[in-house]
Protein backbone atom coordinates (compact mmCIF):
# COMPACT_ATOMS: atom_id res chain seq x y z
CA UNK A 1 0.00 0.00 0.00
CA UNK A 2 1.17 3.92 0.22
CA UNK A 3 1.48 3.73 -3.51
CA UNK A 4 -1.94 5.40 -3.93
CA UNK A 5 -3.60 2.41 -5.22
CA UNK A 6 -6.87 1.99 -3.32
CA UNK A 7 -7.81 -0.88 -5.89
CA UNK A 8 -5.49 -3.31 -4.07
CA UNK A 9 -7.04 -3.28 -0.81
CA UNK A 10 -10.40 -3.08 -1.82
CA UNK A 11 -10.05 -6.15 -3.87
CA UNK A 12 -7.91 -7.77 -0.65
CA UNK A 13 -11.28 -6.55 1.49
CA UNK A 14 -13.78 -8.45 -1.04
CA UNK A 15 -11.82 -11.72 -1.31
CA UNK A 16 -11.23 -11.75 2.82
CA UNK A 17 -14.84 -10.93 2.93
CA UNK A 18 -15.22 -14.34 1.62
CA UNK A 19 -13.59 -15.66 4.46
CA UNK A 20 -15.78 -14.01 6.83
CA UNK A 21 -19.05 -14.88 5.19
CA UNK A 22 -18.05 -18.37 5.32
CA UNK A 23 -17.03 -17.93 9.05
CA UNK A 24 -20.14 -16.48 9.84
CA UNK A 25 -22.74 -18.59 7.47
CA UNK A 26 -22.87 -21.46 10.27
CA UNK A 27 -23.51 -18.73 12.98
CA UNK A 28 -26.38 -17.29 11.51
CA UNK A 29 -27.93 -20.77 10.26
CA UNK A 30 -28.34 -21.80 13.66
CA UNK A 31 -29.27 -18.75 14.94
CA UNK A 32 -31.87 -18.16 12.23
CA UNK A 33 -33.68 -21.34 12.92
CA UNK A 34 -33.46 -21.96 16.43
CA UNK A 35 -32.59 -18.46 17.83
CA UNK A 36 -29.43 -19.50 19.29
CA UNK A 37 -26.31 -17.34 19.87
CA UNK A 38 -23.48 -20.24 19.21
CA UNK A 39 -20.93 -18.51 21.63
CA UNK A 40 -18.87 -21.70 20.62
CA UNK A 41 -18.75 -21.14 16.77
CA UNK A 42 -15.52 -19.62 16.76
CA UNK A 43 -13.78 -22.37 18.71
CA UNK A 44 -15.69 -25.00 16.12
CA UNK A 45 -14.58 -23.34 13.43
CA UNK A 46 -11.24 -23.73 14.73
CA UNK A 47 -11.68 -27.50 15.49
CA UNK A 48 -12.08 -28.02 12.27
CA UNK A 49 -8.64 -26.09 11.29
CA UNK A 50 -6.91 -28.97 13.93
CA UNK A 51 -8.79 -31.58 12.37
CA UNK A 52 -7.37 -30.66 8.99
CA UNK A 53 -3.84 -29.94 10.63
CA UNK A 54 -4.00 -33.25 12.22
CA UNK A 55 -4.50 -35.10 9.06
CA UNK A 56 -2.22 -32.94 7.58
CA UNK A 57 0.83 -33.37 9.91
CA UNK A 58 0.10 -37.29 10.58
CA UNK A 59 -0.76 -38.19 6.95
CA UNK A 60 0.12 -35.80 4.71
CA UNK A 61 -3.45 -35.17 3.93
CA UNK A 62 -4.01 -32.04 1.47
CA UNK A 63 -5.83 -29.52 4.08
CA UNK A 64 -8.94 -29.38 0.88
CA UNK A 65 -9.24 -33.33 0.90
CA UNK A 66 -9.08 -33.73 4.19
CA UNK A 67 -12.93 -32.36 4.36
CA UNK A 68 -13.75 -35.65 3.24
CA UNK A 69 -12.93 -36.75 6.58
CA UNK A 70 -13.59 -33.77 8.50
CA UNK A 71 -17.23 -32.98 7.07
CA UNK A 72 -18.94 -36.27 8.17
CA UNK A 73 -16.94 -35.67 11.65
CA UNK A 74 -18.11 -32.00 12.36
CA UNK A 75 -21.35 -33.20 11.34
CA UNK A 76 -22.01 -35.78 13.62
CA UNK A 77 -20.78 -33.53 16.52
CA UNK A 78 -23.33 -31.32 15.45
CA UNK A 79 -26.40 -33.61 15.62
CA UNK A 80 -25.05 -34.65 19.34
CA UNK A 81 -24.25 -31.63 20.34
CA UNK A 82 -28.13 -30.48 19.40
CA UNK A 83 -29.54 -33.32 20.10
CA UNK A 84 -27.83 -34.29 23.87
CA UNK A 85 -26.93 -30.73 24.91
CA UNK A 86 -29.21 -27.89 23.22
CA UNK A 87 -32.26 -29.71 22.80
CA UNK A 88 -32.24 -30.47 26.86
CA UNK A 89 -31.08 -27.02 27.86
CA UNK A 90 -33.53 -25.34 25.69
CA UNK A 91 -35.98 -27.41 27.84
CA UNK A 92 -34.79 -25.72 31.21
CA UNK A 93 -34.47 -21.83 29.96
CA UNK A 94 -33.56 -19.60 26.59
CA UNK A 95 -30.69 -18.92 28.32
CA UNK A 96 -28.89 -21.90 29.14
CA UNK A 97 -28.22 -23.14 25.71
CA UNK A 98 -25.71 -20.11 25.92
CA UNK A 99 -24.25 -21.11 28.72
CA UNK A 100 -23.58 -24.89 27.23
CA UNK A 101 -22.34 -23.22 24.28
CA UNK A 102 -19.57 -21.33 26.59
CA UNK A 103 -18.60 -24.09 28.05
CA UNK A 104 -18.17 -26.74 24.81
CA UNK A 105 -16.18 -23.49 23.71
CA UNK A 106 -13.85 -23.40 26.66
CA UNK A 107 -13.92 -27.97 26.33
CA UNK A 108 -12.70 -27.06 22.75
CA UNK A 109 -10.23 -24.61 23.98
CA UNK A 110 -8.30 -26.91 26.27
CA UNK A 111 -8.79 -29.61 24.54
CA UNK A 112 -6.77 -27.81 21.06
CA UNK A 113 -4.23 -26.66 23.78
CA UNK A 114 -3.12 -30.18 25.17
CA UNK A 115 -3.13 -31.32 22.04
CA UNK A 116 -1.36 -29.50 19.72
CA UNK A 117 0.15 -26.93 22.24
CA UNK A 118 -0.48 -23.02 22.41
CA UNK A 119 1.96 -22.59 19.54
CA UNK A 120 0.74 -20.67 16.30
CA UNK A 121 -0.16 -23.45 13.24
CA UNK A 122 -0.71 -22.94 9.76
CA UNK A 123 -2.00 -25.29 6.77
CA UNK A 124 0.26 -24.60 4.59
CA UNK A 125 1.19 -26.05 1.12
CA UNK A 126 2.71 -25.54 -1.81
CA UNK A 127 -0.34 -23.65 -3.44
CA UNK A 128 -1.74 -21.52 -0.39
CA UNK A 129 1.82 -19.55 -0.29
CA UNK A 130 1.54 -19.04 -3.96
CA UNK A 131 -0.15 -15.64 -5.42
CA UNK A 132 -1.91 -14.90 -8.56
CA UNK A 133 -2.03 -11.51 -10.07
CA UNK A 134 -4.71 -9.04 -11.67
CA UNK A 135 -3.71 -6.66 -14.13
CA UNK A 136 -0.50 -5.14 -12.18
CA UNK A 137 -1.37 -6.42 -9.18
CA UNK A 138 -0.77 -9.53 -7.26
CA UNK A 139 -2.84 -11.29 -4.64
CA UNK A 140 -2.38 -14.54 -2.35
CA UNK A 141 -3.99 -17.48 -3.69
CA UNK A 142 -5.11 -18.62 -0.22
CA UNK A 143 -7.59 -15.39 -0.46
CA UNK A 144 -8.89 -16.07 -3.95
CA UNK A 145 -9.72 -19.64 -2.65
CA UNK A 146 -11.50 -18.57 0.63
CA UNK A 147 -13.89 -16.53 -1.70
CA UNK A 148 -14.96 -18.73 -3.62
CA UNK A 149 -15.48 -21.44 -0.64
CA UNK A 150 -17.41 -18.52 0.76
CA UNK A 151 -19.62 -17.97 -2.36
CA UNK A 152 -19.96 -22.02 -3.17
CA UNK A 153 -20.92 -22.41 0.33
CA UNK A 154 -23.26 -19.97 0.71
CA UNK A 155 -24.89 -20.85 -2.92
CA UNK A 156 -25.58 -24.44 -1.42
CA UNK A 157 -26.96 -23.27 1.99
CA UNK A 158 -29.42 -21.20 -0.24
CA UNK A 159 -30.21 -24.31 -2.67
CA UNK A 160 -30.81 -26.73 0.59
CA UNK A 161 -32.85 -24.22 2.25
CA UNK A 162 -34.85 -23.79 -0.13
CA UNK A 163 -35.33 -26.90 -2.79
CA UNK A 164 -34.95 -29.73 -0.57
CA UNK A 165 -37.65 -31.44 2.09
CA UNK A 166 -35.11 -31.21 4.36
CA UNK A 167 -34.07 -27.25 3.98
CA UNK A 168 -37.94 -26.06 3.62
CA UNK A 169 -39.00 -27.73 7.13
CA UNK A 170 -35.74 -26.32 8.41
CA UNK A 171 -36.78 -22.98 6.70
CA UNK A 172 -40.48 -23.86 7.93
CA UNK A 173 -39.08 -24.33 11.90
CA UNK A 174 -37.58 -21.24 11.85
CA UNK A 175 -40.20 -19.50 10.81
CA UNK A 176 -42.71 -20.76 12.66
CA UNK A 177 -42.17 -23.51 14.94
CA UNK A 178 -45.32 -24.62 16.21
CA UNK A 179 -47.21 -24.23 12.56
CA UNK A 180 -43.78 -26.45 11.69
CA UNK A 181 -44.99 -28.73 14.06
CA UNK A 182 -48.66 -29.20 13.16
CA UNK A 183 -47.57 -30.18 9.64
CA UNK A 184 -45.73 -33.10 10.67
CA UNK A 185 -42.31 -31.49 11.47
CA UNK A 186 -40.31 -33.60 14.39
CA UNK A 187 -38.54 -30.37 14.71
CA UNK A 188 -36.20 -31.82 17.66
CA UNK A 189 -34.83 -33.91 14.54
CA UNK A 190 -34.94 -30.87 12.56
CA UNK A 191 -32.73 -29.02 14.89
CA UNK A 192 -30.52 -31.62 14.64
CA UNK A 193 -29.92 -31.10 11.40
CA UNK A 194 -29.75 -27.79 11.28
CA UNK A 195 -26.69 -27.54 13.69
CA UNK A 196 -24.88 -30.64 12.20
CA UNK A 197 -24.98 -28.21 8.48
CA UNK A 198 -23.98 -25.28 9.80
CA UNK A 199 -20.98 -27.43 11.36
CA UNK A 200 -19.99 -28.70 8.20
CA UNK A 201 -19.89 -24.62 7.17
CA UNK A 202 -17.53 -24.73 10.10
CA UNK A 203 -15.28 -27.18 9.11
CA UNK A 204 -14.70 -25.70 5.52
CA UNK A 205 -14.16 -22.50 7.14
CA UNK A 206 -11.42 -23.80 9.59
CA UNK A 207 -10.02 -25.52 6.70
CA UNK A 208 -9.67 -22.02 4.50
CA UNK A 209 -9.15 -19.82 7.38
CA UNK A 210 -5.85 -22.31 8.53
CA UNK A 211 -4.63 -21.97 4.91
CA UNK A 212 -4.83 -18.02 4.90
CA UNK A 213 -3.75 -17.00 8.58
CA UNK A 214 -2.17 -18.90 11.63
CA UNK A 215 -4.29 -19.85 13.97
CA UNK A 216 -3.64 -20.88 17.85
CA UNK A 217 -6.19 -22.30 20.40
CA UNK A 218 -7.69 -19.37 21.47
CA UNK A 219 -8.22 -17.64 18.14
CA UNK A 220 -11.70 -18.65 18.46
CA UNK A 221 -12.58 -16.06 20.19
CA UNK A 222 -11.44 -13.55 17.37
CA UNK A 223 -13.26 -15.23 14.71
CA UNK A 224 -16.60 -15.26 17.30
CA UNK A 225 -16.74 -11.49 16.86
CA UNK A 226 -15.28 -11.27 13.26
CA UNK A 227 -18.92 -13.54 12.95
CA UNK A 228 -20.87 -11.50 14.75
CA UNK A 229 -19.54 -8.13 12.82
CA UNK A 230 -20.48 -10.25 10.06
CA UNK A 231 -24.03 -11.39 10.97
CA UNK A 232 -24.83 -7.71 12.67
CA UNK A 233 -24.12 -6.12 9.12
CA UNK A 234 -25.84 -8.52 7.11
CA UNK A 235 -28.60 -9.47 9.28
CA UNK A 236 -28.75 -12.41 10.89
CA UNK A 237 -30.82 -16.10 9.53
CA UNK A 238 -30.40 -14.95 5.66
CA UNK A 239 -27.25 -16.87 3.91
CA UNK A 240 -26.47 -13.95 1.41
CA UNK A 241 -27.25 -10.93 3.57
CA UNK A 242 -24.60 -12.96 6.00
CA UNK A 243 -22.16 -13.06 2.23
CA UNK A 244 -23.03 -9.51 1.67
CA UNK A 245 -22.19 -8.89 5.45
CA UNK A 246 -18.86 -10.47 4.97
CA UNK A 247 -17.59 -8.63 2.14
CA UNK A 248 -18.51 -5.46 3.55
CA UNK A 249 -17.34 -6.25 6.71
CA UNK A 250 -13.88 -7.00 4.73
CA UNK A 251 -13.68 -4.13 2.70
CA UNK A 252 -14.39 -2.09 5.85
CA UNK A 253 -11.01 -3.45 7.24
CA UNK A 254 -8.95 -3.42 4.35
CA UNK A 255 -10.00 0.31 3.58
CA UNK A 256 -9.99 1.63 6.76
CA UNK A 257 -6.20 -0.04 7.14
CA UNK A 258 -5.41 1.93 3.91
CA UNK A 259 -6.45 5.14 5.13
CA UNK A 260 -5.78 5.44 8.54
CA UNK A 261 -3.07 2.70 9.02
CA UNK A 262 -3.16 -1.16 9.97
CA UNK A 263 -3.13 -0.31 13.83
CA UNK A 264 -6.77 1.01 13.43
CA UNK A 265 -8.43 -1.01 11.28
CA UNK A 266 -10.38 -3.26 13.63
CA UNK A 267 -11.36 0.31 15.17
CA UNK A 268 -13.15 1.19 12.07
CA UNK A 269 -14.79 -2.03 11.85
CA UNK A 270 -16.34 -1.86 15.18
CA UNK A 271 -17.58 1.97 14.23
CA UNK A 272 -19.05 0.69 12.02
CA UNK A 273 -20.25 -2.59 13.62
CA UNK A 274 -21.62 0.07 16.90
CA UNK A 275 -23.32 2.65 14.28
CA UNK A 276 -25.67 -0.13 12.18
CA UNK A 277 -26.47 -1.68 15.70
CA UNK A 278 -27.97 1.99 16.41
CA UNK A 279 -29.41 2.51 13.22
CA UNK A 280 -30.47 -0.68 11.65
CA UNK A 281 -30.31 -3.15 14.31
CA UNK A 282 -32.00 -5.91 12.15
CA UNK A 283 -28.89 -5.74 9.46
CA UNK A 284 -28.80 -4.50 6.38
CA UNK A 285 -30.78 -7.22 4.58
CA UNK A 286 -32.17 -8.58 7.87
CA UNK A 287 -36.14 -8.52 7.63
CA UNK B 1 -72.37 -40.79 7.49
CA UNK B 2 -71.54 -43.66 9.22
CA UNK B 3 -71.53 -44.19 13.19
CA UNK B 4 -68.19 -45.34 13.54
CA UNK B 5 -66.29 -42.78 15.94
CA UNK B 6 -62.71 -41.55 13.97
CA UNK B 7 -61.99 -39.96 17.10
CA UNK B 8 -62.32 -40.20 20.60
CA UNK B 9 -61.91 -38.27 23.94
CA UNK B 10 -62.22 -40.23 26.92
CA UNK B 11 -62.17 -38.05 30.48
CA UNK B 12 -58.66 -35.67 29.47
CA UNK B 13 -57.84 -33.14 32.28
CA UNK B 14 -55.23 -31.13 31.00
CA UNK B 15 -53.08 -28.34 32.65
CA UNK B 16 -51.44 -25.33 31.12
CA UNK B 17 -48.60 -25.40 34.03
CA UNK B 18 -50.39 -25.40 36.64
CA UNK B 19 -53.29 -24.14 36.00
CA UNK B 20 -56.07 -26.64 34.64
CA UNK B 21 -57.57 -25.66 31.24
CA UNK B 22 -59.58 -28.66 30.73
CA UNK B 23 -61.71 -30.74 33.04
CA UNK B 24 -63.20 -34.09 32.52
CA UNK B 25 -63.78 -33.48 28.52
CA UNK B 26 -64.92 -35.87 26.81
CA UNK B 27 -65.50 -36.09 22.83
CA UNK B 28 -66.61 -38.54 20.31
CA UNK B 29 -66.19 -37.41 16.40
CA UNK B 30 -67.74 -39.83 13.86
CA UNK B 31 -66.41 -40.55 10.80
CA UNK B 32 -67.68 -38.29 7.92
CA UNK B 33 -69.22 -35.67 9.99
CA UNK B 34 -68.64 -32.00 10.49
CA UNK B 35 -68.71 -31.62 14.23
CA UNK B 36 -68.18 -28.18 15.83
CA UNK B 37 -66.82 -26.81 18.69
CA UNK B 38 -68.25 -23.47 20.66
CA UNK B 39 -67.21 -21.51 23.58
CA UNK B 40 -65.89 -18.46 24.43
CA UNK B 41 -62.20 -17.21 24.27
CA UNK B 42 -61.09 -18.58 27.55
CA UNK B 43 -63.55 -21.79 27.23
CA UNK B 44 -60.67 -24.17 26.12
CA UNK B 45 -61.43 -25.08 22.68
CA UNK B 46 -57.93 -24.38 21.46
CA UNK B 47 -56.27 -26.19 24.34
CA UNK B 48 -58.34 -29.43 23.47
CA UNK B 49 -57.11 -29.35 19.88
CA UNK B 50 -54.09 -28.53 20.76
CA UNK B 51 -54.11 -31.80 22.89
CA UNK B 52 -55.16 -33.86 20.24
CA UNK B 53 -52.39 -32.71 17.99
CA UNK B 54 -49.87 -33.88 20.52
CA UNK B 55 -48.74 -30.32 21.37
CA UNK B 56 -50.13 -30.89 24.75
CA UNK B 57 -50.02 -34.08 26.61
CA UNK B 58 -53.41 -34.54 29.03
CA UNK B 59 -52.61 -35.17 32.80
CA UNK B 60 -54.95 -37.78 32.99
CA UNK B 61 -57.27 -39.56 30.33
CA UNK B 62 -56.99 -41.02 27.20
CA UNK B 63 -57.41 -40.36 23.11
CA UNK B 64 -57.96 -42.86 20.45
CA UNK B 65 -57.28 -42.04 16.74
CA UNK B 66 -58.55 -44.71 14.36
CA UNK B 67 -58.89 -47.41 16.76
CA UNK B 68 -54.97 -46.49 17.87
CA UNK B 69 -54.44 -44.53 20.77
CA UNK B 70 -52.77 -41.47 20.42
CA UNK B 71 -52.66 -40.05 24.06
CA UNK B 72 -48.76 -39.52 24.21
CA UNK B 73 -47.70 -39.14 20.72
CA UNK B 74 -45.63 -36.62 19.24
CA UNK B 75 -47.12 -33.82 16.80
CA UNK B 76 -45.18 -35.34 13.81
CA UNK B 77 -46.55 -39.33 14.96
CA UNK B 78 -50.35 -38.01 14.96
CA UNK B 79 -49.72 -35.79 11.56
CA UNK B 80 -48.37 -39.35 10.25
CA UNK B 81 -51.61 -40.80 10.91
CA UNK B 82 -53.80 -38.61 9.39
CA UNK B 83 -54.91 -35.99 11.86
CA UNK B 84 -53.80 -32.41 10.77
CA UNK B 85 -54.44 -29.09 12.64
CA UNK B 86 -55.49 -25.94 11.10
CA UNK B 87 -54.22 -23.64 13.22
CA UNK B 88 -56.01 -20.41 13.73
CA UNK B 89 -54.20 -16.83 13.50
CA UNK B 90 -53.28 -18.22 9.57
CA UNK B 91 -50.49 -19.21 10.46
CA UNK B 92 -48.56 -19.35 7.10
CA UNK B 93 -44.79 -19.92 6.43
CA UNK B 94 -44.43 -16.11 5.86
CA UNK B 95 -41.07 -15.74 4.02
CA UNK B 96 -41.55 -18.39 0.92
CA UNK B 97 -43.49 -19.14 -1.67
CA UNK B 98 -47.61 -20.16 -1.60
CA UNK B 99 -45.87 -23.56 -3.68
CA UNK B 100 -43.58 -24.26 -0.68
CA UNK B 101 -45.96 -23.60 1.90
CA UNK B 102 -47.98 -26.42 -0.19
CA UNK B 103 -45.10 -28.49 -0.08
CA UNK B 104 -43.93 -28.20 3.86
CA UNK B 105 -47.73 -29.60 4.41
CA UNK B 106 -46.77 -32.88 2.62
CA UNK B 107 -43.56 -33.21 4.64
CA UNK B 108 -44.94 -36.50 6.47
CA UNK B 109 -43.99 -39.46 4.29
CA UNK B 110 -47.29 -41.10 3.62
CA UNK B 111 -48.62 -37.13 1.98
CA UNK B 112 -44.95 -36.90 -0.16
CA UNK B 113 -45.89 -39.99 -2.26
CA UNK B 114 -49.68 -38.23 -2.78
CA UNK B 115 -47.96 -34.54 -3.50
CA UNK B 116 -49.05 -34.58 -6.89
CA UNK B 117 -52.67 -35.72 -6.30
CA UNK B 118 -53.08 -33.83 -3.76
CA UNK B 119 -52.01 -30.73 -5.31
CA UNK B 120 -54.55 -31.21 -7.69
CA UNK B 121 -57.20 -31.35 -5.78
CA UNK B 122 -55.90 -28.33 -3.12
CA UNK B 123 -55.78 -26.23 -6.38
CA UNK B 124 -59.26 -27.44 -7.77
CA UNK B 125 -60.75 -26.22 -3.84
CA UNK B 126 -58.83 -22.85 -3.93
CA UNK B 127 -58.35 -22.12 -7.70
CA UNK B 128 -56.79 -18.81 -6.56
CA UNK B 129 -53.87 -20.24 -4.68
CA UNK B 130 -52.64 -21.76 -7.99
CA UNK B 131 -52.75 -18.20 -9.76
CA UNK B 132 -50.63 -17.18 -7.20
CA UNK B 133 -48.39 -20.22 -6.07
CA UNK B 134 -45.13 -18.29 -7.13
CA UNK B 135 -46.07 -15.52 -4.47
CA UNK B 136 -44.32 -15.12 -1.09
CA UNK B 137 -47.18 -16.04 1.31
CA UNK B 138 -47.17 -13.08 3.80
CA UNK B 139 -48.18 -11.28 0.09
CA UNK B 140 -51.58 -12.46 0.39
CA UNK B 141 -54.65 -11.16 2.03
CA UNK B 142 -55.59 -12.49 4.72
CA UNK B 143 -58.83 -14.68 2.85
CA UNK B 144 -56.56 -16.10 0.85
CA UNK B 145 -53.26 -16.48 3.91
CA UNK B 146 -56.63 -18.28 5.28
CA UNK B 147 -57.51 -20.37 2.18
CA UNK B 148 -53.52 -21.37 2.11
CA UNK B 149 -53.58 -22.75 6.05
CA UNK B 150 -56.35 -24.62 4.65
CA UNK B 151 -54.92 -26.48 2.02
CA UNK B 152 -51.76 -26.72 3.63
CA UNK B 153 -53.59 -28.76 6.06
CA UNK B 154 -55.10 -30.71 3.06
CA UNK B 155 -51.72 -31.58 1.78
CA UNK B 156 -50.43 -33.79 5.03
CA UNK B 157 -53.72 -36.10 3.28
CA UNK B 158 -55.41 -36.08 6.52
CA UNK B 159 -58.37 -38.16 7.42
CA UNK B 160 -59.53 -35.89 10.27
CA UNK B 161 -58.81 -32.09 10.06
CA UNK B 162 -58.90 -30.14 12.63
CA UNK B 163 -59.92 -26.17 12.16
CA UNK B 164 -59.11 -23.73 14.49
CA UNK B 165 -61.02 -20.11 14.30
CA UNK B 166 -60.78 -20.14 10.63
CA UNK B 167 -63.16 -17.02 10.11
CA UNK B 168 -61.63 -14.87 12.58
CA UNK B 169 -61.24 -11.37 11.15
CA UNK B 170 -62.50 -12.00 7.32
CA UNK B 171 -65.25 -10.89 5.49
CA UNK B 172 -68.34 -12.51 4.89
CA UNK B 173 -67.97 -13.29 1.33
CA UNK B 174 -64.63 -14.61 1.82
CA UNK B 175 -66.11 -16.56 5.12
CA UNK B 176 -68.62 -18.60 2.81
CA UNK B 177 -65.93 -19.15 0.48
CA UNK B 178 -64.13 -21.17 2.80
CA UNK B 179 -67.56 -22.86 4.52
CA UNK B 180 -68.50 -24.25 0.49
CA UNK B 181 -64.31 -25.49 0.12
CA UNK B 182 -65.04 -26.80 3.44
CA UNK B 183 -68.23 -29.24 2.16
CA UNK B 184 -66.18 -29.86 -0.67
CA UNK B 185 -63.46 -31.11 1.57
CA UNK B 186 -65.99 -33.41 3.56
CA UNK B 187 -67.22 -34.13 0.44
CA UNK B 188 -64.30 -36.36 -0.22
CA UNK B 189 -64.31 -38.29 3.05
CA UNK B 190 -62.20 -35.96 5.37
CA UNK B 191 -63.51 -35.85 8.90
CA UNK B 192 -63.80 -32.27 9.78
CA UNK B 193 -63.73 -31.14 13.77
CA UNK B 194 -63.92 -27.03 13.83
CA UNK B 195 -63.59 -24.02 16.26
CA UNK B 196 -65.55 -20.94 15.71
CA UNK B 197 -67.00 -18.09 17.47
CA UNK B 198 -69.89 -17.65 15.78
CA UNK B 199 -72.62 -19.50 16.80
CA UNK B 200 -75.44 -19.38 14.77
CA UNK B 201 -73.13 -19.71 11.52
CA UNK B 202 -72.03 -22.85 13.48
CA UNK B 203 -74.85 -24.50 14.02
CA UNK B 204 -75.93 -23.74 10.38
CA UNK B 205 -73.03 -25.35 9.25
CA UNK B 206 -72.08 -28.65 11.63
CA UNK B 207 -73.67 -31.29 11.52
CA UNK B 208 -73.37 -31.77 15.58
CA UNK B 209 -71.49 -29.32 18.37
CA UNK B 210 -70.21 -29.75 22.00
CA UNK B 211 -70.10 -26.91 23.97
CA UNK B 212 -67.28 -25.66 25.94
CA UNK B 213 -67.23 -23.41 29.31
CA UNK B 214 -64.52 -22.86 31.46
CA UNK B 215 -62.80 -26.33 30.31
CA UNK B 216 -65.64 -28.25 30.44
CA UNK B 217 -68.91 -30.03 27.89
CA UNK B 218 -71.66 -28.05 29.01
CA UNK B 219 -73.85 -29.50 26.28
CA UNK B 220 -73.83 -31.50 23.06
CA UNK B 221 -76.11 -32.48 20.45
CA UNK B 222 -77.32 -31.84 16.92
CA UNK B 223 -76.86 -28.68 15.62
CA UNK B 224 -81.00 -28.21 15.40
CA UNK B 225 -81.54 -29.94 18.91
CA UNK B 226 -78.93 -27.12 20.18
CA UNK B 227 -80.95 -24.33 18.17
CA UNK B 228 -83.72 -25.07 20.15
CA UNK B 229 -82.11 -25.47 23.38
CA UNK B 230 -82.73 -22.68 25.90
CA UNK B 231 -79.38 -22.39 27.41
CA UNK B 232 -77.88 -21.89 23.87
CA UNK B 233 -80.57 -19.46 22.82
CA UNK B 234 -80.11 -17.38 25.90
CA UNK B 235 -76.05 -17.55 26.13
CA UNK B 236 -75.65 -16.78 22.33
CA UNK B 237 -78.47 -15.44 20.43
CA UNK B 238 -79.96 -13.06 23.05
CA UNK B 239 -83.22 -14.55 23.27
Amino acid sequence: MGSGDILTPLIMGILLGGLYALIALGLSLVFGVMRLINLAHGDLVILGSYGAFGLMSHLNMDPVLSLVICIPCMFALGFVIQKYLMSRAFAISAEAPLIIAFGIALIIQNTNQILWTPLSRGLNTSYSMTSFSLGKLQFPISYLLDFVAGIVIMILLREFLSRTYLGRAIAAASQDRRAALLMGINTNRIYGYAFAVAMVSAAVAGVFLGMTFPFTPTSGISLLTIAFGTVIIGGLGSMLGTFIGGVTLGVVQTIGGYFFGPATQMLIVYVIILVILAVRPQGLFGR
Amino acid sequence: MSLKQILTVNHIDVFHGTFQALWDVSLQVREGEMLALIGANTSGKSTLLDTISGLLHPASGRIEFDEREITRLDPYQIVEMGVTQVPEGRRIFPDISVFDNLLIGSYNRKAREKKKENLKKVYDHFPILRERRKQIAKTLSGGEQQMLVIARGLMADPKLMLIDEMSLGLAPIIINELFRALKEIRERGITILFVEQNVRRTLQEADRAYILETGRVVLSGTSSDLQEEDQVKKAYFGI
